[in-house]
């Protein structure tokens, strides 16, 4: 019997074992070089658009396997005509951003139309915008570099020296004390989530699981959160990029697990004619995750040339790719209708550990590529294979 | 005289080029079991789609009275607010989610942004008691079985307080006592007010369960039979069906001369290929003599599909034990390919998932596990297997225009009959049928066991697995009953009856 408890346990956490597995060995691998203050600080600004991506790419992959891989341009040409409307135009940032916003999710639904309503294939239909927007960033920027001198948007987007949460607590050099607070309080946040859920099934007679699995967790999560926070405290504090990966994490993991739009997502991808005779409008559900995407991507297009400090019509190239990986990493299966946020978030971290801790070890960029592509089929036969034994 | 709760008046509903329905009335009084019955393709499942809005207002004429009034729907969420449920033969469920998930799926618990999970898992449990489900209701669907989730979709649609519940064959998939089970389910909920419109094959279970009976053939009602006023018998349903009388559901088949052995399973043993420590099928020996119809009875889930698979050339299954003589040889099947060479042929339940491409043309369907015969060298010759298609088509009384339709266009019947032909073209000696009637009409079933008929004839075997008891009956020489993984017992044709397999199995159960 407890056997099985193991291997139930391994299949649940897998990946989460996998992350753990892999930050020791390139502690290992860089003497502890993965964990400093300013190597975490950067692992999470440089993976910020991938987080983001990973997310919308989520629910297009929920309903059925079906990928975005318009994602890179689509960052590029948002950036491109952020950059031009900012710079050329002088627009107001604040104005600038509302519209990069409103492009995004327009080029979302124009891609999403086709697919929604029409079922032309995604896979087309975004193959096209790959190239098409590709062309577009090309043309809006005339094929040269266009820099972003706005201070205000590239602080409050996680570019330049000082992109990071302004530490109003007043801590010293080596301890940003906004840092530890936030992770104190989201631990208190947290735990006092988990404990009141727990009373309150206790309350009305409703099944409760095991509790001391669910305290463990939630213990091992807030052991994490803190780990973070004061890593970053000791570095230069919380990168104004988190805040927004943060915001669409919480959102869209409220949105896949608690709201009814949520569910549908899972639903079509699960048997989609099933979900149509149970009244629920499968067309929407596909305008809607590809339309959020082009939201999404515009989110990470404004990341990326606010990190950058500049457009160029050649960013956002093979972000589609880091975007879908993370997902399959994280546990989305390719047939569509399972997958989370988090074990996405998980998928995404691993990957960007990969990256860095490569880096950091020197070894070479095209010898990264062949790992990551290799981390991606285990990860997807994993996914099948457990999947055929399930049957 | 009870009160009407719904009123179907003059529904006419076309596609391009078909008359579906044509004139259809159809009276429910308030608290009964109503049964609609036909053949496939008499438009059964039109009549409930216009009734429960999938096919929209304005796509159909005629009116609609439920409840005293004239209703309209657009949507099938508008006839569900008025109590109008309809669980369809296909199950509706999401093998990835949750029994409580599924069964508040578009009618989710607490708010639209905030779904209130605590609810939904304690009413599921609470609804699920009701139909009698003892699971947890955080199980996942993939892991309960048919019975189980045809239960669910109950649950689920008492959850949508259901006053008017439609069930497209509901017993399709369900075995013997789940189907039993079902049925006095849907008695209990009609003491309690409950109406129900039933649609089945199954006339047995109508006779059992309905109240009246309406007989729809080629989309017009023929007649409404009530329970004590009108003979209910099969006979006389099937008279109404088919508009003439079937003097035998089983055509005779006389002079056809029993041989030798010509398959012999020994000490046969399958491990579950998951759990391999369970025994799926354990220490099975039976035997075939050419020219006879051997059928194996049992219960769902007792092993037989999972015998003929892993005979098939290994198709199921771990740790397979046990010997497989053909015509006296002991051979070694490994994979499906070697089965097929070594002339036996295995005809799935599942023609749908495991046995045809629905969107290819039956002429490739029909050539596909014996495409070397039509080829020059590793080129088809396309005008060859159009010749065996059309053939096979002529010798099974397939009905489609032409051979190049698409497998999925065709009706139940016609499917079995092109899949029945890809095997017969494969040319085996033996041919494993399983469920080779399951969901298709009295008429059709009729052709397939002339089929059946013919093929022993002409000096084959057939291995025949089928859930329901009057075709084993009535179609087979000799019959082993399975349960459990073990053959229970062994009873000839002349002393087989419906309690003596019923017998076995509870005797087995028991473990005597």
């Amino acid at each position: 019997m407890d056997s099985v408890k193991v291997k139930a346990f391994i299949q649940k956490y897998t990946m989460v074992l996998v992350l753990v597995l892999v930050m020791l060995f390139f502690t290992w691998g860089t003497q502890g070089k993965i964990l400093f203050p300013q190597n975490i600080t950067n692992l999470i600004s440089q993976n910020a658009y991938v987080f983001v991506l990973a997310t919308g790419m989520l629910l297009c992959i929920l309903t059925g396997g079906n990928i975005d891989l318009s994602v890179g341009s689509v960052v590029c040409f948002v950036g491109a005509v952020g950059g031009v409307l900012m710079e050329k135009m002088g627009l107001p940032v604040a104005a600038a951003v509302v519209l990069m916003l409103l492009l995004g999710a327009v080029i979302g639904a124009w891609q999403a139309f086709w697919i929604a309503f029409l079922r032309i294939p995604p896979f087309i239909t975004t193959l096209s915008g790959m190239l098409v927007f590709r062309g577009l960033s090309n043309i809006v920027l005339g094929g040269q570099t266009l820099p972003i001198k706005s201070e205000t948007f590239t602080v409050l987007f996680g570019g330049g020296a000082n992109c990071y949460v302004p530490d109003f607590l007043g801590g010293g050099e080596g301890m940003n004390r906004v840092a530890v607070a936030v992770g104190v309080i989201a631990c208190v946040i947290y735990l006092l989530v988990t404990v009141r859920g727990h009373l309150n099934r206790k309350k009305k007679g409703y099944e409760v699981g095991n509790v001391a699995a669910m305290y463990i967790k939630a213990l091992i999560i807030c052991a994490a959160i803190m780990f973070i926070s004061i890593k970053l405290a000791q570095y230069k504090g919380i990168p104004t990029a988190l805040v927004w990966v943060m915001i669409v994490v919480l959102v869209y993991g409220y949105i896949t697990s608690k709201t009814t739009v949520g569910r549908y997502f899972y639903a079509v991808g699960g048997n989609e004619k099933a979900t149509k005779l149970s009244g629920i409008n499968t067309d929407m559900v596909y305008f809607i995750a590809y339309t959020n995407m082009g939201f999404l991507a515009a989110l990470a297009g404004m990341l990326t040339i606010a990190r950058m400090t500049s457009a160029q019509p050649t960013y956002g190239q093979n972000y589609e790719m880091d975007a879908i990986g993370s997902c399959f990493i994280g546990g989305a299966s390719a047939y569509g209708g399972i997958g989370t946020v988090p074990g996405v978030i998980i998928g995404a971290l691993l990957m960007g550990i990969i990256n860095q801790g490569m880096s950091i070890m020197g070894t070479d960029q095209n010898m990264q590529k062949v790992v990551k592509g290799l981390v991606l089929l285990a990860a997807v036969i994993f996914d099948v294979v457990s999947k055929k034994k399930s049957n | 005289m009870a009160k009407i709760l719904l009123e179907m008046k003059n529904i006419t509903k076309t596609f391009p080029g078909v008359k579906a329905l044509d004139n259809v009335n159809l009276q429910v009084e308030e608290g009964e079991i109503h049964a609609l019955v036909g053949e496939n393709g008499a438009g059964k499942s039109t009549l409930m789609n216009v009734l429960s809005g999938i096919y929209p207002y304005g796509s159909y004429t005629g009116d609609i009275i439920y409840n005293g009034e004239v209703c309209k729907f657009h949507h099938i969420k508008e006839s569900e607010e008025k109590g109008i449920v309809i669980i369809h033969q296909e199950l509706a469920l999401i093998p990835y989610m949750t029994i409580g998930e599924n069964m508040f799926l578009g009618n989710e618990r607490g708010k639209k942004a905030a779904i209130n999970w605590d609810e939904t898992y304690g009413l599921a449990a609470q609804y699920m008691q009701q139909v009698g489900l003892t699971e947890s209701p955080r199980t996942l669907i993939k892991d309960i079985g048919v019975g189980k989730q045809q239960l669910v979709e109950i649950a689920k649609a008492l959850a949508k307080n259901a006053k008017l519940l439609i069930l497209d064959e509901p017993t399709s998939s369900l075995n013997e006592s789940d189907s039993q089970a079902l049925l006095d389910l849907l008695l209990k909920f009609k003491q309690e007010g409950m109406t129900c419109i039933i649609i089945s094959h199954k006339l047995n279970e109508v006779s059992y369960v309905a109240d009246k009976i309406t007989v729809i053939r080629d989309g017009a009602t023929i007649e409404t039979l009530t329970k004590g006023v009108d003979d209910l018998s099969e006979d006389r349903i099937i008279r109404g069906m088919v508009g003439r009388e079937i003097a035998d559901r089983f055509p005779k088949r006389p002079g056809v001369k029993i041989g030798e052995i010509n398959m012999e399973v020994e000490n046969w043993t399958v491990h579950h290929p998951l759990y391999s420590e369970r025994k799926v099928v354990d220490n099975v020996s039976f035997n075939v003599h050419r020219g006879e119809v051997v059928g194996i009875s049992g219960l769902m889930g007792a092993g037989r599909t999972e015998l003929a698979k892993s005979i098939f050339g290994k198709s199921y299954g771990t740790n397979i034990s046990g010997k497989l003589k053909l015509n006296g040889e002991e051979v070694q099947l490994k994979n499906a390919r070697d089965a097929v060479r070594h002339k036996l042929a295995y005809v799935t339940e599942d023609r749908k998932g495991d046995g045809l491409i629905l969107s290819n043309p039956i002429k490739i369907n029909t050539t596909l596990a014996n495409l070397e015969e039509v080829c020059n060298g590793v080129v088809i010759d396309k005008d060859k297997e159009y010749a065996v298609a059309v053939e096979y088509k002529e010798k099974l009384k397939t009905k489609c225009p032409t051979v190049e339709q698409n497998v999925g266009n065709l009706s139940g019947g016609n499917q079995q009959k092109v899949l029945l032909a890809k095997w017969m073209f494969a040319d085996p000696d033996i041919l494993i049928l399983d469920e080779p009637t399951r969901g298709i009409d009295v008429g059709a079933k009729y052709e397939i066991y002339c089929i059946i008929n013919d093929l022993v004839a002409a000096g084959k075997s057939v291995v025949m697995i089928s859930s329901e008891l009057p075709e084993i009956l009535g179609m087979s020489d000799r019959i082993y009953v399975m349960n459990e993984g073990k053959i229970a017992g062994e009873l000839t044709k002349e002393e087989a009856t419906q309690e003596k397999i019923m017998a076995c199995i509870l005797k087995s159960s028991k473990g005597e």
